[in-house]
């Protein structure tokens, strides 16, 4: 081999080497795309509903109810047969088991949008109105584009009935897409037209709230001890080297103390924001104390010795001084640590936060889920609108871990001060 | 009734505040005397004596209380005649008298139950009247201390300053607390299992089924029954799943990691630095449950059918599609730890290198990686630890049932995942089965606390090494 030739191999490696490098990286970033776009190809759709429009004929021999009624008797009412009556009008059918495959195009809450459609509007007794109905799932998915058609009827949840209305229905225009304010408003559902994340985002808050106001101060106070105050002793090594491990243990750990502390011996109520924001703060004390610890030791010395200088107290130095310059730091830390606790199941699983909670939950300590349990729950379901509500909800909860991280480096890159 | 006693608390201390600052304030100016502190610092003495002590007393109370009250009462009950065999049964007469006390109990009630309801209220209200007595004369001792003390024009500042310490220093306890919390809770549990089950049973038992465990009477079991239940608890598959699906993750993130950790460190310029070192730190911000979605909706049937158009039987729960999607988690872990080592390696043996010729990636691979390396095995312990703790994915991804296979196409599980299989739904109290989940979390806390602790020396004496 000649000189010449090993070189040309040996920039040849290098070229390689280099190829390498660039693409692992590329690998990685692809991956992040693909990621995003199948959450997003699948999630976008969920924020629309599929509705069909009804001419609802409020007749009052099938109402039962008085001119005057009020909301409380109204709401008491049967509007059974009203619904029924309105929906099957749709098509013309020609038995029983026609009409039931009518119905099923509808959602099962049918009869509650006509009731709330009655108790808007003043005085529809016995007049007519086109109201538009939410769709089935399977309709929903159907119209959506998401539910093949062309496969045999017996493998379908769709008849050909069913089908030759729907049809019939796009011809003439009777099904309309609207914004799907049951997604964010109402809680778990098993019928996935009207499933949503009111009843998960409001635990999520709460959660949060409670993780935030527990381990924030907690957080700062420890780091501002360990950073200003702590005496070179063999209690300060052992509390750092605690923290350090902390940080690493495995979330799923801190379920299993949540279980054994919270629930078994304080027995705090089971499923709820309060054991779930508890249990959360504690995983997040150690992952918030290191960036807190970071930001004050970054704080130059001269600052402290500065107020020093002029008579203050160690404390009047810290709390004056040094707390506020490295507060930006500190609030993106914990920022960063509640952006994953945001994202956290493992231990949200093991205190019982994947109970089926319909009610939207109003305090605390009200039984509840969270966005990310929701995402684990729906999953595990097998209809393709469950499917799409979960890549929703990961949407939503993306969004939110965005808006988080860069809150967070918004903070630091305008407030913190550079010392060089 | 919490709630009440707090904002009464909180209202007395404040006005505290505004006494102790005028208080001093006109005492000095009568007496004429200087104070040993600004005004404002015999506020917050008074405040901190005020709260501290009735909160930390209320707060101990409060933890207390239901337990207390609960043994008082199922011995009551007991005594009256209550019949209970085990502990579920004596919890559940506890909630049927919670409940006739709430009114919210539409079952029968006989006399043992209504007695013991009764003794409840009674209980509940003694206990709530003596909090309440204590509470006012621990608020009332501690003002009455405190308001001496700042008459004798007391140095306010340093006494505050003293006390917030102490405050500063009792918040990084909860650290250490936290960690007592974990290892004890892990192993009350644990000893209970393992008096029923032989740890070496369970070390090194090469079968996992503990849904078939059901003990009739975990206090006297016979020897068959135990013959079948070590059956159930052995823990070999479980590590090797871990492991395995483990090692599969570690195949995709340390050389996608470490060659791209490479890169940013050695050939990227700043602009691509800038840009695709956050992008790739996005990996490791994005919750564990939208990998275990990909991976259980998209990724696992996405390689089943190309099994099947490869004429190969490929589970939809594979440890490779598990592995794989673990891998990518950790990508950033690797690459940005990898970074960092890298770039702490002193530039002058990379100068050195090329001073006698090397090319660039001649240097990386014969000078930088070899002095990095001890960081770089060290990045890669962190991950492995974080692999093996990771629970959303395989939950999600991996099977179930515990194989004992090596053979990727197939399902294999977790310890993680055996850990939310056993404590979801419903819980059957002091069954082996319930405790086996907490014998696995040791198990799993003591293996990363192990591999943190290697990884962590293993930096820091690589960092030594180049300060």
């Amino acid at each position: 081999m000649t000189k010449e030739e090993r070189l040309k191999k040996r920039h040849s490696a290098e070229k390689r080497f280099r190829f390498y490098g660039l693409a692992s990286i590329f690998v990685a970033l692809l991956f992040v795309l693909i990621l995003v776009h199948n959450i997003f190809s699948k999630g976008s759709s969920a924020f629309m509903k599929t509705a069909i429009n009804v001419e609802v004929f409020f007749d009052q021999e099938l109402l039962e109810i008085k001119n005057d009624a009020s909301d409380d008797e109204i709401l008491e009412a049967d509007f059974f047969d009203i619904t029924i009556e309105s929906l099957i009008k749709v098509y013309p059918a020609k038995n029983v088991e026609e009409e039931d495959a009518i119905i099923e195009l509808f959602t099962t809450d049918a009869e509650i949008e006509i009731k709330r459609a009655f108790l808007e509007n003043n005085n529809l007794i016995g007049k007519k109105i086109n109201l538009e109905i939410t769709a089935s799932d399977d309709i929903d998915q159907l119209h959506k584009g998401n539910y093949p058609r062309d496969i045999p009827e017996d493998r379908r949840r769709i008849s050909d009935f069913q089908l030759v209305i729907y049809d019939n229905l796009v011809e003439n225009q009777k099904i309309v897409k609207n914004f799907n304010n049951y997604f964010f408003k109402n809680g778990d559902s098993r019928d996935p037209e009207l499933a949503g994340i009111g009843g998960a985002l409001i635990g999520s808050f709460y959660s949060i709230i409670i993780c935030l106001l527990l381990a924030f101060p907690v957080a700062v106070l420890a780091s501002i001890y360990l950073e200003e105050f702590a005496p070179k002793n063999k209690i300060t090594d052992f509390i750092e080297i605690n923290i350090n491990n902390l940080a690493a243990v495995p979330s799923i750990v801190y379920g299993l103390l949540a279980l054994q502390i919270l629930l078994a011996t304080i027995q705090l109520p089971r499923s709820t924001p309060l054991v779930a924001g508890i249990t959360l703060a504690l995983m997040t004390l150690p992952r918030i104390i290191i960036p807190c610890r970071a930001s004050l030791k970054a704080v130059p010395p001269s600052i402290r010795e500065g107020a020093l200088a002029v008579g203050a107290s160690k404390f009047q130095s810290v709390f004056h001084h040094v707390v506020p310059l490295a507060l930006p730091g500190t609030l993106s830390g914990t920022i960063i640590g509640l952006a994953q606790a945001l994202g956290e199941t493992a231990p949200l699983i093991l205190i019982g936060m994947v109970a089926f909670v319909v009610d939207i939950p109003s305090t605390p300590i009200d039984p509840s889920s969270s966005l990310p349990v929701q995402v684990y729950l729906w999953s595990e379901s097998a209809e393709r609108g469950f499917v799409e509500k979960t890549s929703a909800t990961i949407m939503m909860l993306l969004s939110f871990l965005i808006v988080m991280n860069f809150l967070a480096v918004y903070l630091r890159q305008k407030f913190e001060k550079r010392w060089n | 009734m919490n709630f009440v006693l707090i904002f009464l608390i909180t209202i007395f201390s404040l006005s505290l505040f505004f006494y102790g600052r005028s208080k001093t304030k006109s005492i000095s100016i009568e007496k004429n005397i200087k104070l040993n502190a600004l005004p404002k610092f015999y506020g917050y003495y008074l405040v901190l004596w005020c709260s501290i002590p009735s909160l930390v007393f209320l707060l101990i109370w409060t933890l207390f209380e239901p337990v207390i009250i609960k043994s008082i009462i199922i011995e009551t009950a007991a005594n009256q005649g209550a019949i209970f065999n085990d502990k579920n049964e004596a919890n559940l007469i506890y909630e049927k008298i919670k409940a006739i006390y709430a009114g919210t109990y539409f079952g029968d009630i006989d006399t043992i139950l209504k007695e013991s309801a009764l003794s409840y209220a009674k209980f509940i209200n003694l206990f709530t009247n003596s909090k309440i007595v204590l509470i006012f004369a621990i608020v009332i001792a501690s003002v009455i201390y405190s308001l001496k003390k700042i008459k004798n024009n007391n140095k306010a500042r340093d006494d505050v300053e003293v006390i917030l310490k102490g405050l500063l220093f009792a918040s990084s306890l909860i650290a250490i607390l936290t960690t007592l919390g974990i290892i004890f809770s892990l192993l009350f549990e644990s000893i209970k299992f393992f008096s029923v089950i032989n740890i070496f049973d369970y070390l090194f038992g090469t079968n996992w089924s503990p849904q078939r465990a059901f003990v009739r009477d975990a206090s006297a079991i016979t020897a068959e029954e135990y013959d079948e239940l070590k059956d159930a608890f052995g823990f070999i598959p479980l590590i090797a799943g871990t492991s395995f699906i483990a090692f599969i993750a570690m195949l995709v993130a340390v050389p996608i990691g470490l060659f791209s950790g490479i890169y940013m460190a050695e050939y990227a310029s700043v602009k691509i630095r800038r840009i695709s070192k956050p992008i790739i730190e996005i990996l490791a911000g994005i919750p564990t449950v939208v990998y275990g979605f990909f991976a259980a909706l998209t990724v696992g049937p996405f390689f089943r059918q190309i099994g099947e158009n490869l004429g190969l039987t490929v589970s939809s729960e594979s440890a490779l599609a598990a592995g794989l999607i673990m891998g990518i988690m950790i990508i950033p872990y690797v690459s940005s730890l990898s970074d960092d080592v890298i770039n702490s390696v002193p530039q002058s043996l990379r100068d050195g290198s090329y001073a006698v010729g090397a090319t660039k990636s001649e240097t990386i691979k014969k000078v930088v990686i070899p002095a990095a390396l001890p960081g770089i095995i060290g990045s890669v312990l962190l991950a492995v630890s974080r692999a093996i703790g990771e629970t959303m994915i395989v939950v999600m991804a991996a099977g179930l049932a515990a194989n004992l296979t090596i053979n990727p196409l197939e399902s294999t599980t977790t310890i993680t995942t055996q850990i939310v299989m056993i404590l979801v739904g419903d819980q059957e109290f002091d069954s082996p089965k319930t405790q086996s989940a907490f014998a696995l979390g040791l198990t799993l806390f003591i293996a990363t606390l192990v591999l943190n602790y290697i990884a962590q020396r293993a930096v820091k004496k690589y960092r030594e090494k180049y300060d």
